[in-house]
């Protein structure tokens, strides 16, 4: 039976020549599942569209053959490559929200794709029977239903709907389900092992995240800097990792259920023109060898069919998942550092009732402790975060530090009181001012908070880089010279910068890498071991709550639905809808579920 | 030199090089005019001649050395309003901006309300009320001017305003001004720079058209504007009398707008690209 997709020495390059992604060969077979697994600046994106023979503006296929179900997608004749697209390949794109035409009905969304291969041999069946594959209603009130009518995780259906109309042998998804809350995203991953099941599809699942593909991809490739540098059965991969980049991610990803300290690679991944001209991960490496400066490794074939780009793979460690370092158990204090007592918050729209967002929240934060707010997108948890930092003013109930209650807003509260309370944003690329320099933003609050002259800020500016590991020339920098996990460390120095005894995460690691958010975890741990500061994290994802948390609150609607320590309330949940969370969170399997050895 | 980047692209170098030409002919003009600009020096409106390349005007002067003293009083007039609409527009649209309820809501209907007015009118009817002089026409082309700045100037800021940098800036309790200053100004300044072409334009057509109308500057001054409408009747005895300073008019605009949208374009790149 040959290949459902043949990819052989894919080189992709930008218009100077630059390679994007290199030698990358992938073959899947009919009916199998193909985790293509990497981090920003992978490539992994531009091989998912290489698998459609497209690539974008700028880009060009130079070297290597894309061959899916016998016909080539790789020939410069565009319109031949399009009649073959949705119908023996297609593609479900990450956000299906500009995914599909907000001016088009579903209806007309799926006869679109017919429309376009009415030419084709293929017989299409009714264009409305694949929303019956994906457990989507296909009656006519369901097809005269407009995108915005429909939720996040209804709308991926749909683009999944969309992409089998032709039914073709071949689907790649990138990153479908990175958009979608946690129950969301267990209910489509439900879906396509379900398609894989009845209609015996091959699939290719481009994602950043490890977790995600080990329930449900059989092989998994992994990509680094452009190349593959670990491929075989996923269970076999994730279990004993050869690759020590693999090796690196599986530890730098959280589980909720066994938390274990979270280990980051030193260094960031190189972009396209970076890349040394050896093995591109050698200057992370621990078990670098002076031939891996000179030339890239070969995809060497282990005896169990394993492949791996390293020389030095025979000696990769097993993974060692250390415990996280109990804190030392805090007794209830008589004074907690803060308290928030019976909170209710509420966004007001011009047009329309008040939204609650938020109702009888109490709960207590000691001294140096850690308190996590759980919940999904609407939960009310970055409300509650703005309101105890001052950005939002709540309907009812009151913040209490030390035993003084705080003024709604951050005008209103005294300069102590703003100094001790620092907020930090979920996204890293939004929250520096892109035209100050990075010493003058983390000046900032040493001087208006701490009143500090220039200088002693200088040499704060200077202590605080190094505590965060950024070189101290980064200070000159401007923010659109950082990475995304720099810039979250420049704001992580710049909340330091005012000494806080109390700093507001929201989501500070949502928009990370699992690699870049297991570094910045670390350096939490590190800022609460050495200064002693208390953290309110607001999290959505339950593995990294595990690893930080001491007690959590998890939220639903703007209601607490269950709150305890940490390990208590992940082991034994007692709300159900606590209970779906946990059960809908994807997890890499113990290594004692796996049956397979290395 | 980073400043003067938008230089590179074609049409901000030739934008640049015309803009130059007209301001140093505007300014430079008066100390190579040949013949003093308000002295009848010989027959009302004849064409060119061998001392008198454009011609004399209706009394009689000599246009090209009226055409070289005329600029200085658009460039001026036009610059002054345009600085003065500017002060006050992207002050009113910073902080209706940044504060959203009660700020936003008044300056805003006001500017609407201000807008509402045509703009000759308006300018009519203060050049009788206040006399015609050239602080009111400086101060009412500003006024016309101002509402109209503060709605783009307050589009860019409360887009600004969201973001995780100005919020940070809030917690920290930062005075609006400081706010305003630090934070904003410098994220909204290419949303304003890419207007500024436009709006200077507009003064230009503004100062002309009220000074043509015969209520800005008055004769015998010498102000291309001017010189269009005090020269009407003699267009086909001597036709250069006319084309000669609405050319320039013509060519200062053009050349405005071309190197403000090259700035604007060089400006929107920059916040993208590494500085």
């Amino acid at each position: 039976m040959e290949a459902a997709l043949a990819l052989e020495d894919l080189r992709v390059e930008l218009r100077n020549g630059v390679a994007i992604v290199e030698g990358v060969s992938i073959s899947v077979a009919p009916g199998e599942i193909l985790g293509l697994v990497g981090e920003s600046g992978s490539g992994k994106t531009t091989v998912a569209l290489a698998l459609l023979g497209y690539c974008g503006r700028g880009v060009s296929i130079t070297g290597g053959t894309v061959t899916v179900a016998g016909h080539r997608l790789d020939t410069a004749d565009e319109r031949a490559t399009r009649r073959l697209r949705g119908r023996i390949v297609s593609y479900v794109p990450q956000d299906p929200a500009s995914a599909l035409n907000p001016a088009l009905r579903i209806g007309a969304s799926l006869r679109d794709m017919i429309d376009e291969h009415r030419d084709a041999t293929t017989v299409v069946a009714d264009p409305t029977a694949t929303l019956g594959a994906v457990d989507l209603p296909s009656n006519d009130a369901f097809l005269r239903r407009f995108p915005h009518q429909l939720s996040g995780g209804q709308q991926q259906r749909v683009t999944i709907a969309v992409s089998l109309t032709c039914e073709p042998p071949l689907v790649v998804l990138d990153e479908p389900t990175t958009g979608l809350d946690v129950v969301t995203q267990a209910r489509v991953l439900d879906e396509l092992r379900r398609l894989r099941a009845d209609r015996g599809l091959a699939m290719v699942y481009v994602t950043h995240d490890l977790a995600v593909v080990a329930s449900l991809a059989d092989r998994v490739a992994v990509m680094y800097a452009g190349r593959i540098v670990e491929e075989g059965a996923t269970a076999d991969v994730l279990k004993r990792p050869f690759h020590p980049y693999t090796r690196g991610l599986v530890e730098s990803i959280p589980d909720h259920l066994h938390p274990h300290a979270l280990q980051s690679m030193p260094g960031t991944t190189p972009g396209p023109g970076e890349r040394p001209q050896g093995c591109a991960f050698e200057p992370r490496c621990p078990q670098r060898r002076p031939e891996c400066v000179e030339r890239v490794p070969p995809l060497e074939a282990s005896a169990t069919g394993r492949l791996v780009r390293c020389f030095a793979w025979r000696e990769t460690p097993l993974v060692v998942l250390e415990p996280v370092p109990t804190s030392t158990s805090r007794e209830a204090e008589a004074l907690p550092l803060l308290r928030v007592e019976d909170l209710a918050a509420e966004h007001r729209s011009p047009r329309g009732p008040a939204v609650v967002a938020a109702r009888g929240i109490s709960f207590a934060l000691a001294r140096g402790g850690c308190t996590a707010l759980v919940g999904e997108s609407g939960s009310g948890k970055t409300t509650i975060a703005r309101c105890v930092a001052g950005l939002h003013a709540p309907t009812a109930g009151q913040i209490v530090l030390d035993g003084t209650p705080l003024a709604a807003l951050a005008r209103g509260r005294t300069r102590e009181e703003r100094r001790r309370i620092q907020i930090i944003f979920q996204n890293p690329y939004d929250s520096l001012n892109p035209k100050r320099r990075i010493a003058d933003e983390i000046a900032r609050p040493a001087r208006v908070l701490r009143g500090l002259s220039v200088a002693e800020a200088r040499d704060e500016v200077a202590a605080l880089l190094e505590r965060v590991r950024l070189p101290a020339r980064a200070g000159n920098r401007f923010p659109g010279e950082l990475s995304g996990g720099e810039r979250q460390r420049v704001a992580i120095a710049r909340a330091l910068a005012a000494g806080p005894d109390l700093l507001v995460c929201d989501e500070i690691t949502s928009a990370l890498d699992v690699s870049v958010q297991a570094a910045v975890l670390e350096l939490l741990h590190e800022l609460r071991r050495e200064l002693g500061v208390a953290v309110l994290f607001i999290s959505h994802d339950l593995g990294v709550v595990a690893s930080i948390a001491e007690t959590l609150l998890v939220l639903e609607h703007g209601l607490v639905c269950e709150e305890g320590a940490t390990p208590t309330v992940l082991e034994a949940p007692a709300h159900p809808y606590t209970q779906r969370l946990l059960a809908a969170a994807p997890r890499l399997p113990d290594p004692d579920e796996l049956g397979v050895s290395a | 030199m980073s400043r003067l980047r938008f230089a590179r692209t074609p049409s901000g170098a030739v934008g640049l090089a015309l803009l130059i030409a007209v301001i140093a002919l505007a300014l430079l003009g008066p100390f190579v005019a040949p013949n003093p600009p308000d002295e009848p020096i010989g027959v009302p409106l004849t064409g060119p001649s061998a001392g008198l390349p454009l011609g004399t005007d209706f009394l009689g002067r000599d246009v090209l050395s009226r055409v070289l003293f005329g600029g200085r009083s658009v460039l001026v007039l036009a610059g002054a309003a345009t600085v003065l609409a500017y002060l006050l527009g992207a002050a009113v649209g910073l902080f209706a901006g940044h504060n959203r309820r009660f700020t936003d809501a008044f300056l805003m209907r006001g500017a609407d309300i201000a807008l509402s007015f045509p703009p000759l009118i308006f300018l009519l009817v203060l050049t009788t009320g206040l006399g015609t002089s050239v602080s009111v026409l400086v101060v009412g082309v500003a006024l016309v001017q101002a509402p109209l700045v503060a709605r783009i100037v307050r589009t860019a800021t409360a887009e600004q305003a969201v973001r995780g940098f100005v919020e940070a800036a809030v917690a920290r309790g930062e005075r609006t001004t400081a706010i305003v200053r630090r934070e904003l100004l410098p994220n909204v300044a290419p949303a304003i720079m890419a207007d500024v072409g436009l709006r200077f334009t507009y003064s230009i057509i503004l100062v002309a058209s009220v000074n043509f109308l015969g209520l800005g500057l008055q004769p015998p001054s010498s102000d291309w504007a001017l010189m269009i409408s005090e020269n009407r009747s003699g267009l086909d005895l001597n036709p250069l009398v006319i084309l000669a300073p609405a050319a320039l008019i013509a060519l200062l605009t053009i050349a405005v707008n071309t190197v403000g949208d090259a700035i604007a374009r060089s400006l929107g790149r920059s916040s993208v690209e590494a500085p």
